[in-house]
């Protein structure tokens, strides 16, 4: 008996933090009014990965909007990598997140590195998707199949099929020196990625 | 434990409720209202200082600006919308300084909502902006005029009280920065 109105409070504390959070501000963008779809306020994180600073990066081939593919080693050496999962296409908070590295390219040119966008979606739809957005710098590279792969490999698929909204910073040898699984809520702060860019050898 | 869980209960039903309220009263005012009397974060920039006629650190409030019209942009640096409207703002900006009758009458302030000062700064290299832009990093104002969506264009008449009257309120494009002036010019009745 008192488990149970333990079990139905816990539950009621829970319905009122999602009430509580549910007005969490991303300023959204008018550019696509009307083409978002609101999956509401989502679980933080879904998942957990192994990889931890200093561990190697996975390496991984995945084709991008010109058909071609890209390579995790093909920067070895040469470049520094930010890896950028988002969650999905067409969703609120990641439709305003690349926008805005779109003109911070100064700041990754700086820092000898190449920035790689990487979702779920196959390519049609991350072509209509990334058009909106104006043209992108970087490549936006699509995990679709097999489903979420690189995402798995890096331990950030979440349950629903979505990746977290995680950026992995890959230094020129090919090693971890930055994760950050953030809130899929939210967007994480660019000084704090370009800080980090910026300990890495050049 | 019952009457516990009661009160517990009752209490997360207020705060829900009375949260949920205020939020809902901020709506976006309209054009005929007032913009709220709100603090603004201040510009570092001396010469940013200067053109609103501010002095002092950390806030600023709109009655306090140096103006008869206050041209309120609410952006943000991850808006791509924002990013294509830079130029047409910039060449509004040019547009009154050149006019020498309302050059010291009419100002501008984007207003980067949900943005850090450095996030803000990326913003004003990128599309060299020369007027004031102020971040907006806790998204208070964003809430205090009804989370908006970017770009949203107020038009602000700050009367002699500094009381204030909005003359424009619209999210998207000022579409024609010259007839957009010309609209200011002539609602605010600066001619």
């Amino acid at each position: 008996m008192i488990s149970t109105r333990l079990l139905s409070l816990r539950t009621l504390i829970v319905v009122a933090v999602i009430f509580f959070t549910a007005a969490i501000s991303y300023g959204a963008s008018e550019q696509f009014k009307g083409k978002i779809y609101n999956p509401g306020v989502l679980k933080a994180i879904d998942s957990k990965t192994k990889l931890k600073k200093g561990m190697k990066a996975p390496d991984f081939n995945l084709p991008f909007l010109s058909g071609e593919k890209i390579s995790l080693k093909q920067f070895l050496g040469k470049k520094n990598v930010v890896l950028s999962f988002v969650p999905a296409a067409w969703t609120p908070v990641c439709s305003d997140q690349w926008p805005g590295y779109n003109i911070a390219k100064s700041f990754f040119d700086q820092n000898n590195a190449v920035l790689l966008g990487i979702t779920v979606d196959n390519i049609p739809t991350l072509y209509a998707w990334t058009k909106e957005m104006g043209d992108l710098w970087f490549p936006v590279l699509s995990d679709f199949w097999p489903h979420g792969a690189v995402a798995k490999k890096y331990g950030v698929l979440r349950s629903g099929g979505v990746t977290e909204r995680a950026l992995f910073v890959i230094d020129k040898k090919g090693i971890i020196r930055y994760i950050d699984v953030h809130d899929i809520n939210s967007r994480p702060n660019l000084e704090v990625l370009i800080k980090e860019l910026e300990k890495l050898e050049k | 434990m019952k009457k516990t869980s009661a009160f517990i209960f009752a209490a997360i039903l207020c705060f829900t409720f009375s949260y949920q309220a205020a939020q809902a009263g901020n709506r976006t005012p309209a054009k005929g209202e007032s913009f709220p009397d709100i603090a603004l974060v201040m510009p570092d920039k001396p010469s940013d200082k200067d053109y609103l006629g501010l002095k002092g650190k950390n806030t600023f409030k709109l009655s306090q600006v140096n103006a008869d019209v206050v041209i309120l942009e609410v952006f943000s640096m991850y808006c791509p919308y924002c990013q294509r409207e830079a130029p047409l703002v910039n060449q509004l900006y040019d547009m009154i300084n050149k006019r020498m009758d309302i050059k010291n009458r009419v100002k501008i302030i984007g207003i980067g909502a949900g943005n850090t000062p450095f996030e803000v700064g990326i913003f004003r290299n990128q599309y060299n902006i020369q007027f004031p832009l102020v971040p907006d990093e806790s998204f208070a104002v964003h809430k205090a005029v009804g989370e908006v969506r970017t770009p949203h264009f107020f038009v602000v008449k700050i009367n002699t009280d500094g009381s204030n009257s909005i003359i424009y309120s619209k999210v998207g494009s000022i579409q024609d920065p010259n007839q957009f002036l010309d609209m200011i010019v002539q609602d605010s009745g600066l001619k």
